[in-house]
């Protein structure tokens, strides 16, 4: 009965979901297969730029490695020789026939050793692109002499996609990697993609369990680790506001849980005027950046609010009777709001209007949902699921708004919670103890290329922003 | 010194004399008186009497253990040796000596002469001294404020993800309500924080309006029964404090509680 039952079910699920992948963020997560394929050889630097680029090389892999936009071709199969600049492309002189070298092998085309564009669209590299250059100091700082050549073209004129020079502010290892993220972003954006460099992942992070937890910020990749709050009590529930100037999140430094509005840079306390209530907290910001949603335990716990960003002119989206928690308004419209919910038994995700009518639940009532969270093109939501576990044993999946289709992104190692998509849609912060504790851990948007960004202490409720 | 004339004149005397008493006329004989009764034997000397003792005393005679008292004694007559008992041994013929017996105790003085031997006791009382007087009593103990929440306040427990309140959670809080008003009577300015807490299961930020809830109820109970509103604050750590970090039902549930703590 069970099996019968199964069976179509997941049929239904593996059809629904090669579909659904697609749909996210316009195709930008594609089956490996399709991805075009890139030669992504080693640059090397004139004099002492050359020690500044084990960082560059390995900040440029990251980057384009891990967009999903791009499969990166084995190194192992390069041609011997690299071109550095636009001038060494050279056609081979040998003729186009020859039948046997002089060792006898067989000869299978005109090879350039690499130094034209066939050496690299054939096999064993079999590339669709190449990306080279080198870097040097010049009046103290680090400079990039970046291209991207289509390999698969006749001539280096009809190939050339980017031929560039990247300025970075200082030379060392900063700036090499600071040029590495300039030249991925830009070989991205020629694929449609959006470079990850430059965001941040806000999150919570406590040394151990007896250390009150803060709020800390990272760049994209886990690196530049460092503390906004410095309380010295417990604050939780961060958000960033969409244009990546201020955050809002929730503290206890005051005894009870309270909602606080920061700006970034300065961090500074912006003051926010909390309702008398026992509870406010997990603020998230409308995509005009000009009001707040959170949870209030104000006329009874809880309920959605939403109110200016010094907490003023503060409104009940939803009635009291049940913990409504989480909100999230729709990126891209403004006129919807995620949030999760006890109202029917169990927590489930729910979408409702802004002004709180038209509540439907999204999720089909099994198992706990929780931590609703936008793609940024407003028709998917991730969220952490038990859907098919134990209580308690979160996965995150993805869901189609429209359709409702789903797809679970982890499966089971350890709890997996909190997911925040990157703000090009393309990549999935999330929280997960697969490493025995909680750490924060960035993939594709499918669910695959999960990669740790924090291991010190324990690190809760990513949130990616600007 | 006599001259020689003198020793003459001395000598001459001396023979005239017996030549004149030789002359008698001799008396006719008769039988000769009975000798004289010999003397009676001397009487032996008189026994002298046997030594006095004119004081033997022990002042005072009643004492506490501990105490102590003295012997008096004078011994008169012939006497060779005093001595009293109670390994006292020789004593002078007159004297004092302090004792500090531990049980009562009869002295006996013998004293010892020509005339005999005398003796005399003296009983000294000793009885147990009435217990020390207890040490003053203890400050009496303060309880705080605190000690008191800690100590007489217990946690209400829960079901999964569900605030109401069990009816063993009723007896406890009817309970809980008793020792707030007594509590809260006895600290006028005390404030009292329900705390709300949740086990590890659900999400965070559902918990934290689960514990809201779970705090509330109880709140809600405990003003129902006569506990002022005003004296009361709650608080949700959601799953945030965890007093039970396994992964079992029995920790889960030591985690689904109101927990009370002194207020700020």
């Amino acid at each position: 009965m069970r099996k019968i039952f199964l069976v179509p079910c997941a049929l239904a699920l593996l059809s629904g979901s090669t579909w659904l992948l697609a749909q996210i963020s316009g195709n930008v997560v594609k089956e490996g297969a399709n991805r075009p394929r890139i030669a992504l050889p080693e640059l090397r630097g004139t004099g002492d730029a050359q020690s500044y680029m084990g960082a560059f090389n390995q900040t440029l892999q990251e980057d384009i490695r891990t967009s999903g936009f791009l499969d990166v071709a084995p190194s192992t199969m390069y041609p011997k020789s690299v071109p550095q600049q636009v001038s060494d492309w050279r056609m081979p002189q040998a003729p186009a026939r020859l039948p046997k070298s002089r060792r006898g092998e067989m000869v299978a085309a005109p090879d350039g050793g690499g130094y034209w564009l066939t050496d690299w669209a054939n096999p064993p590299a079999r590339a669709n692109y190449l990306a080279f250059g080198y870097t040097a100091v010049q009046n103290g700082v680090l400079v990039l002499y970046g291209n991207l050549f289509d390999v698969t073209r006749a001539n280096p004129t009809d190939a050339q996609m980017l031929n560039k020079r990247y300025l970075a502010s200082t030379a060392d290892d900063k700036g090499a990697r600071d040029l590495a993220h300039q030249f991925a972003a830009d070989i991205l954006a020629l694929f449609g993609g959006q470079s990850l460099a430059g965001t941040h992942i806000y999150y919570v992070h406590q040394a151990s369990k007896m250390t009150p937890k803060e709020i800390w910020v990272m760049d994209f990749d886990g690196r530049n680790q460092r503390q906004i709050t410095h309380f010295n009590a417990l604050t939780i529930e961060p958000s960033v506001s969409p244009d990546g100037s201020k955050i809002a999140f929730t503290s206890y430094t005051k005894g009870r849980p309270m909602i606080f509005m920061f700006s970034v840079d300065p961090v500074r306390d912006l003051r926010f005027y909390n309702q008398v209530a026992s509870m406010n907290g997990q603020p998230s910001f409308t995509p005009d950046g000009k009001q707040i949603v959170y949870s209030s335990s104000a006329g009874g716990c809880c309920r959605v609010f939403i109110a200016n960003l010094d907490g003023s002119g503060f409104q009940a989206v939803t009635s009291p009777g049940s913990i409504d928690a989480e909100p999230k308004v729709n990126p891209k419209t403004g006129q919807t709001i995620l949030f999760s919910s006890g109202r029917s038994g169990p927590e489930q995700v729910y979408l409702m209007s802004i002004n709180g009518t038209d509540i439907e639940r999204l999720t089909d009532g099994t198992g706990e949902a929780s931590n609703p969270v936008w793609n940024p093109d407003g028709q998917h939501l991730a969220f952490a699921w038990t859907r098919g576990y134990a209580q308690g044993r979160f996965n995150i999946f993805i869901m189609d708004v429209g359709s409702r289709q789903y797809v679970q992104l982890t499966h089971d190692e350890g709890r997996n919670e909190n997911p925040s998509f990157a703000p090009g849609g393309t990549h999935l912060a999330f929280m997960s103890t697969r490493s025995g504790r909680e750490q924060i851990y960035t993939m594709l948007a499918d669910g695959s290329g999960p990669r740790a960004l924090t291991a010190q202490g324990y690190n809760y409720s990513p949130v990616w922003g600007k | 010194m006599l001259s020689s004339k003198q020793r003459i004149l001395i000598a001459s005397i001396g023979l005239s004399l017996v030549v004149f008493a030789g002359c008698k006329k001799k008396a006719p004989a008769a039988t000769p008186p009975p000798p004289p009764v010999p003397a009676p034997a001397p009487a032996p000397p008189p026994k002298p009497p046997a030594p006095a003792v004119t004081q033997f005393t022990v002042e005072p005679s009643a004492i506490q253990r501990g105490q102590s008292s003295t012997l008096r004694w004078e011994v008169s007559g012939d006497i060779s040796s005093v001595s009293i008992d109670q390994s006292i041994g020789a004593v002078q013929n007159t004297g004092n000596r302090q004792v500090s017996p531990q049980d009562s105790t009869t002295y006996t003085l013998t004293a010892t002469g020509g005339g005999g031997t005398s003796t005399a006791s003296a009983t000294v009382t000793v009885t147990a001294p009435p217990p020390p007087p207890p040490p003053p009593p203890p400050a009496p103990i303060q309880k705080t404020a605190a000690d008191r929440i800690a100590g007489e306040l217990q946690d209400a427990y829960f079901d999964y993800d569900k605030s109401s309140l069990r009816s063993e959670a009723q007896t406890t809080l009817t309970e809980d309500a008793t020792a707030l008003k007594s509590i809260l009577s006895d600290f006028p300015s005390v404030t009292i924080v329900i705390e709300g807490h949740c086990d590890e299961r659900g999400s965070a930020e559902y918990n934290l309006g689960l514990g809201d809830r779970r705090a509330s109820s109880a709140r809600d109970f405990l003003v129902q029964l006569g506990v002022p509103s005003d004296k009361i604050h709650t608080i949700s750590y959601g799953k945030e404090r965890p007093q039970c970090t396994e992964s079992t039902e029995s920790c889960w549930q030591k985690n689904r509680r109101a927990h009370f703590a002194p207020g700020q």
